[in-house]
């Protein structure tokens, strides 16, 4: 009791002191299973306003899982999570995109036989009004709104580098272009977080330099929390301000880059017991 | 080049935040895709101004053999009923086409548009009297009568009804399983009006004998103007007119929709309908709302068809019409308006006249008798089989889809892709 007590009072001073960020999401005690199987075993995960965090851990770590909670596509067994102060546990994932949680997808997952500009569009469903009525008759505001939104689609795609392919069907951007394109898409949801699965696949390591640089921007222009699924450790070690490591479903450690690169568990979950060499010495 | 190129790029960006729907070569392209946006309404409107004349004034003056012509190959009756299969094509392609929802059952729609017609336009309903702007038949006073104009939203929008309380359940299956239930409530519900004379001694649907006369249609204020005040079962130049504008109605309002921000749900959930939800679209209401407008077009086309054959019967609404106003669609060009116009026009003719009188023709040609009409189904067959393996992507297809069908697809190697382009920067 005093324990709880003294931490209670330990976080209470530190508001006190130096405010720390308000979370922009957090997922407290998620639990998953399937069937028998504990896929995601108590996880606490919470994403800081205007942070870059990671989550990594090796392959059958439960990381599609847990994002997947997040994203609304999976019903947690046990455990909240709340996007800013709302909870939006076991919402359907259309609900939690429109109240601002947006994501990419590790294998690309645009509307290939769209424009550039409609993908972004779509995006900005859930923040346009007009219903069959009045786009039949097109009134003013369905229009002023078509007219607003291509020009918001319009700065986003420029944002992303991208704006003079705008009227090309997006199947027939180069790849790169298809990756800016998904995050054009997902910031026109105006989101609050934006979760990247796996970005960086595909990319040669100068295009994954540029990358961080662009992350970065994504935060500081947009003012968006991001959460990275990756596995190019050299991306995450360099973008991430905390690192969270999942291994069979259980977060083995937290930290800033710099001790997970050193942590003994994580080592031993990437390499195994016999491990002795930390990774990330190659770089 | 370089200097060439860029006053190009300069008037591009400068028309860039209008609705454009240039490709990456400039003004040259949207020119021509403005004027493609064009000819199909200036054509279709033509050419139902050149049939109506032609059928109206032309043709009763002109000489025996020409009008026998017209009269054999293509009668007034038989253009209604093609303008009338091309406004349910229409509203099939909303759902098909737009949506990418497979329905099998769309006749569900058309059967309930027309009882609709059949209950609010006719004597039918003896026990009760009620007329609102309806033109009874003399003799015919009891019964429901309503305005044709009045009967048409009420229809359509009693299908939408239908169309989401069909959908509701329905609409969480996917593709084959949607494709299955869909074609059981399109088998159902001709079964209840076939059956229905005997509900618990209440007579919905006269049974097979279906409702019959319906009331003619009112012109109101167009009478001033030369049309008959009343368009009966042999006025059909003039119902011609009212088709044309009830096809019209289809046809622009998918359009309309389909610019719209519902049009594009519907296409993103055509393409990718989990990355669709991940983007905030509501899958259930958006495709409820593509079976509620599929569902109202076809209930105005139910009307239509009702007052073009003079009532309704359950046999009407077979299995086979769900299946040839989808063969419409794919022949015509899934996605896009104009095509499924065309394809719809141009089946419905061979059904239900360019065949037997081909046949006849034919006959007559090589000494034999072969009962023509009897192989429709047969030359449906071998339509579409011709056009999977020489043109898939219809006769007109959607801009987008001809892509897809005519190009390689680029998926597998596209990691491939990327590392050389890298490479190249």
């Amino acid at each position: 009791m005093t324990d709880t007590r003294d931490a209670d009072t330990r976080d209470a001073d530190t508001t006190d002191t130096d405010t720390p960020a308000p979370l922009a999401m957090s997922a407290s005690g998620i639990t998953i299973r399937f069937g028998g199987l504990v896929a995601i075993g108590n996880v606490d995960f919470t994403i800081p306003e205007r942070g870059i965090v990671s989550l990594i851990g090796p392959n059958g770590a439960g990381k599609t899982t847990f994002f997947n909670v997040l994203t609304g596509l999976y019903r947690p067994s046990n455990g909240r999570v709340l996007l800013g102060s709302k909870d939006v546990t076991g919402m359907s994932p259309h609900k939690v995109a429109s109240l601002g949680l947006a994501r990419t997808f590790q294998n690309i997952r645009l509307f290939n036989l769209m424009t550039a500009e409609e993908n972004v569009l779509v995006g900005m469903h859930s923040r346009m009004r007009s219903g069959i009525v009045r786009t039949v008759l097109r009134t003013p505001g369905q229009r002023r709104e078509e007219r607003e939104g291509r020009e918001f689609a319009r700065e986003l795609l420029e944002f992303v580098g991208i704006g003079a392919v705008a009227q090309e069907l997006s199947r027939n951007l180069s790849y790169g272009d298809q990756r800016r394109l998904e995050v054009a898409r997902a910031l026109a949801l105006r989101p609050r977080v934006l979760l990247l699965d796996e970005p960086t696949a595909g990319m040669n390591p100068q295009e994954s330099a540029r990358f961080v640089e662009f992350v970065h921007r994504v935060r500081d222009e947009r003012g968006v929390s991001i959460l990275l699924i990756e596995h190019d450790m050299s991306v995450v070690m360099r973008v991430s301000e905390r690192v969270t490591v999942l291994d069979r479903g259980e977060k083995i450690a937290e930290g800033p880059p710099e001790e997970i690169k050193s942590d003994e568990r994580v080592i031993e979950a990437y390499l195994g017991k016999t491990g002795t060499h930390g990774y990330g010495e190659d770089e | 080049m370089a200097t060439t190129a860029a006053p190009a790029t300069d008037t591009r960006v400068k028309n860039g935040d209008g609705t454009g729907r240039g490709g990456g070569d400039g003004a040259g392209v949207r020119r021509r895709h403005r004027l493609g946006d064009r000819i199909w309404p200036l054509g279709f409107a033509l050419a139902a101004v050149l049939v109506f004349v032609l059928y109206q004034w032309i043709l009763p003056q002109a000489p025996a053999g020409v009008s026998d012509f017209f009269q054999t190959w293509l009668p007034m009756s038989t253009i209604n009923q093609c303008v009338i299969w091309a406004t349910m094509a229409v509203g099939l392609n909303v759902v098909v086409g737009y949506a990418g929802l497979l329905d099998l059952g769309y006749v569900a729609f058309w059967a309930i548009g027309g009882y609709v017609a059949g209950w609010l336009m006719s004597g039918f309903f003896g026990q009760w009297q009620i007329n609102f702007f309806g033109h009874p038949a003399p003799g015919q006073e009891s019964g429901i009568h309503l305005s044709f104009w009045l009967v048409l939203p009420l229809a359509g929008l009693f299908c939408a009804l239908w169309g989401v309380i069909i959908g509701a359940p329905t609409l969480r299956l996917k593709s084959d399983y949607l494709a299955l239930v869909t074609l059981g409530f399109g088998e159902i519900i001709p079964e209840v009006f076939k059956n229905g004379e005997n509900i618990n001694g209440f007579n919905l649907s006269n049974g097979v004998k279906g409702i019959t006369p319906l009331d003619p249609i009112s012109t109101g204020p167009f009478a001033y103007l030369g049309v008959p005040e009343e368009l009966g079962p042999f006025d059909e130049t003039w119902k011609f007119v009212i088709y044309v504008l009830i096809a019209t109605f289809a046809v622009f309002v998918s359009l309309r929709i389909r610019e719209g921000r519902l049009g594009r749900a519907w296409l993103a959930i055509r393409e990718d309908e989990l990355a669709a939800s991940m983007m905030g679209v509501p899958l259930m209401r958006t495709k409820l709302a593509a079976y509620a407008v599929g569902a109202f077009i076809g209930g105005i086309g139910g009307v239509a068809y009702a007052s073009a054959v003079g009532g309704v019967a359950a046999e009407d609404f077979a299995f086979s019409s769900s299946i040839i106003l989808l063969a419409m669609v794919v022949l015509g060009g899934m996605g896009n308006v104009w095509g499924v116009m065309l394809g719809a026009l141009v089946l419905q003719w061979i059904n239900s006249n360019g065949l037997a009188k081909a046949g006849e023709a034919i006959n007559q040609a090589v000494g034999k008798d072969l009962n023509f009409p009897s192989y429709n189904f047969l030359v449906f067959g071998a339509i579409l089989i011709l056009m999977m393996l020489f043109r898939r992507e219809g006769l007109l297809p959607e801009t987008r889809t001809r892509q897809v069908l005519r190009e390689p697809d680029r998926g597998g190697a596209e990691p491939a892709d990327a590392e050389l382009e890298g490479e190249r920067r």
